[in-house]
């Protein structure tokens, strides 16, 4: 009998053991792979986001998503990739180190993962298709963009007596100083247009596409000197600093708010037209509500009307970073969050940046909003152009500004052989960024 | 092996061997280091456009502020030496800038100085002076940098303090007796004796100068109105205005950590490391004149 109830207990626990392994065995397989995805969004932006990716978390419980925010700078991401504690997602909130993720495998290429996913790059408009490749190769996809457009003050326009926004460069420059209200000393009390680079948002890369300034040829060497937008733009940015006087703009800009508070000078109606990204209509929801302003594509160069509509696209790219341990899986996230109608309209509504696929843009999911419509519109035109993608990073297009800015303080005598210079100097530093060291 | 052995070799030798190995590679912190040989130094000192201007600038700090900061906080010591009354209130007073972090002195000093809404034009403009466009003026930008070391001179006077309070007294009583006034006394007396604290001081300043950084990176970015605060700064603005605070650490550091060509910020670092060592030994050989140490003949 005991040999009997002994052999029973025996089996019990065989049974036990063999079903608590079975049950460990079955809870091992359905532990969720955990993704790490860092974003740039902070604060309200970053919970915009977190509310998106929980219902691609609500989708797939095979994954557990951590979402940091505040990575907005790529010195980060970069430090990470060479620690070997990269995230399995990452994104940078601009495209200029694009040159760097793809040229040194820094970011995997994205290439093989969207043909297998039959996604064709022609789902993203062409700017952005160009800005998140570098050399052919596509290490990063687009995550929301950033388009630059004109905001106008209407009340300030009306007190002018100007109908509508200006289309071409003359009609701005005309508008400009209309608009501009001087103080009985001389210092300016509103500035119609601030074409300063360095002020906001105006850097080169911005301004170009409204001249049809050029940046490289077919072989990748630099055009600014023969490409003829270059010098028309800095000309005619010169004569209209010099109009208001240089160091009674930079005083005036000096007593400026910050760009993002709501002390903005576009928002305060210390500035009567700005350049400015499509994201300034959530600011100006947000922080001056009752503030009468329009928003158009940027005048453009007389002789080109053609490009009326255009204009300057960035935005966030998205890649994944070399050594990760669960490549498909983040590919999934990725893929998600850039092609994913639904996931795109959620994300432009929450964060009003423009969503990036051109079937993203007509989605009837996106909030109605007629001074958001602009920016829709500039970001699907054809012409809209972006920042040249080069092995060097942004120093390439700092170097323009470099320039840029010697011109607008006087300090650049001869423009054409100036443009000259720049090209020679934009080519040897890319030669040295490809480690080719001087040509 | 003794533990200062280990902190020399972890510290200073390895980044050093490693600096002057990267210097010969292409490194963009991605791929691994590539033999260029002399290709980084060609750049250097053949095309890379802004090089000259950041050494420029850089020479330019050096001449003005350090003999700027030697002589201001000499003459303060010298007067606080004097002072009978109030001597801790005065010498805290003096010496409290030297405690501010030199990231809020400077986003104190560009608030300060801002041309259209800063106290300072404001005050010059109920006076009739129309002020400077200060940190937003290429022209007055570096001025304002030296206002700012001005300001910040603390530590230095400190030292020149201990010095003159140092001096025996019976030097000053043999130099009165043989009739020399006070100027005679400052320039036979204090100065031989405290001239080794001043060549202290300028190696210290040419050598700080060489590697000037924090202000010039806070000033450009919150000037250019491109940040609010020190965090939000970004190689667009480095150098605001016009390049004109692009000193040659600047400059490195937007190669090295913005640009990712760490192999060519390498032998920029070098070259900086020959310059100081070079300088430093120029000021030693030359200090021989006029460096008196006691009981040495002069």
């Amino acid at each position: 009998m005991k040999r009997v109830a002994a052999s029973a207990v025996l089996l019990v626990a065989l049974v036990l053991a063999v079903a608590g392994a079975a049950v460990g065995a079955q809870g091992k397989a359905k532990a969720p792979t955990k993704l790490t995805v860092w974003v740039g969004w902070s604060a309200r932006e970053l919970s915009v986001f977190k509310k998106v990716v929980a219902e691609y978390q609500k989708a797939h419980p095979e994954v557990q998503l951590n979402v940091l925010g505040n990575f907005t700078d790529d010195q980060k991401i970069i430090a990470a990739i060479r620690a070997g504690n990269a995230p399995d997602v990452a994104s940078s909130f601009n495209s200029y180190n694009v040159g760097i993720y793809c040229g040194t495998g820094g970011w995997i290429d994205l290439g093989p993962l969207m043909s297998k996913a039959h996604i064709a790059a022609s789902e993203f408009p062409p700017a952005t298709q160009y800005y998140t490749q570098y050399n052919g190769k596509r290490c990063a996809l687009p995550l929301l963009a950033d388009t630059y457009g004109l905001y106008y003050n209407k009340a300030l326009f009306k007190k002018a007596g100007i109908a509508g926004p200006p289309k071409t460069i003359s009609e701005l420059t005309a508008d400009a100083k209309k608009l501009t209200v001087r103080n009985p000393d001389g210092s300016l009390k509103v500035v119609g247009l601030d074409p300063l680079i360095g002020f906001y948002e105006n850097v080169p890369e911005r301004w170009a596409p409204a001249f049809g300034g050029q940046w490289n040829d077919a072989k990748g060497h630099a055009i600014l000197g023969q490409s003829p937008g270059w010098s028309k733009w800095l000309t005619w940015q010169k004569s209209l600093i010099d109009w208001y006087g240089y160091k009674n703009l930079v005083k005036f800009q000096a007593g400026l708010g910050d760009e993002f508070s709501a002390s903005n000078a576009f928002e305060a109606g210390k500035l009567a037209m700005n350049l400015d990204g499509e994201w300034r209509v959530a600011f100006i929801q947000a922080e001056h509500p009752t503030l009468d302003y329009g928003t158009a594509p940027f005048p453009v160069d007389d002789t080109q009307s053609s490009l009326y509509g255009s204009g300057y696209i960035n935005g966030t790219i998205i890649g994944i970073p070399r050594n990760g341990k669960h490549t498909a899986k983040a590919w999934n996230l990725v893929e998600w969050l850039t092609t994913n109608t639904h996931a795109l309209a959620e994300l432009s509504n929450g964060l009003r940046n423009v969503p990036s696929t051109s079937a993203s843009t007509t989605s009837k999911e996106l909030t109605p909003d007629a001074h958001f419509a602009t920016f829709l519109k500039i970001f699907t035109n054809p012409k809209s152009g972006t920042s040249p993608i080069m092995a060097s990073g942004q120093s390439y297009t700092n170097l323009v500004q470099s320039f840029a800015t010697k011109w607008q303080a006087g300090q650049v005598k001869d423009l054409a052989g100036g443009l000259k210079t720049l090209d020679k100097q934009l080519d040897a530093q890319v030669t040295q960024a490809k480690g080719g060291g001087a040509p | 092996m003794s533990p200062w052995l280990v902190g020399f070799s972890v510290f200073f030798g390895y980044p050093l061997v490693m600096s002057a190995y990267l210097s010969f590679q292409h490194y963009d912190l991605l791929s691994p280091p590539r033999w260029v040989g002399l290709a980084n130094y060609r750049y250097l000192f053949t095309i890379d456009p802004q090089v000259w201007t950041a050494v420029r600038n850089t020479l330019w700090l050096i001449a003005v502020l350090v003999p700027l900061q030697v002589v201001f906080a000499f003459g303060i010591a010298l007067v606080l030496a004097r002072a009978r009354s109030g001597v801790g209130i005065f010498r805290t007073i003096f010496y409290l800038p030297a405690l501010a972090p030199p990231v809020a002195a400077t986003l104190g000093f560009v608030y300060i100085l801002n041309p259209a809404t800063g106290p300072v034009n404001t005050i010059l403009g109920h006076l009739g002076i129309q002020g400077p466009l200060w940190f937003q003026d290429p022209a007055w930008s570096k001025p304002s940098l030296v206002i700012l070391g001005l300001w910040g001179v603390g530590n230095t006077m400190i030292i020149f303090l201990a010095a003159v309070l140092d001096v025996p007294r019976q030097l000053y009583e043999s130099a009165s007796l043989d009739g020399a006034g006070p100027l005679q006394r400052l320039r036979w007396v204090t100065l031989p004796t405290v001239s080794p604290v001043i060549l202290f001081a300028v190696i210290l300043g040419v050598i700080q100068g060489l590697q000037y950084f924090t202000q010039a990176f806070v000033a450009s970015g919150v000037a250019s109105g491109q940040a609010s605060q020190a965090a939000d700064i970004t190689s667009v603005n480095l150098g605001y205005p016009v390049d004109s605070t692009l000193f040659y650490p600047v400059l490195l550091y937007q190669h090295g950590f913005s640009d990712f060509q760490l192999g060519y910020a390498s032998a920029m670092a070098m070259l900086l490391l020959v310059v100081s060592f070079a300088v430093t030994l120029v000021i030693l050989f030359n200090s021989r004149r006029w460096v008196h140490y006691a009981g040495s003949p002069r």
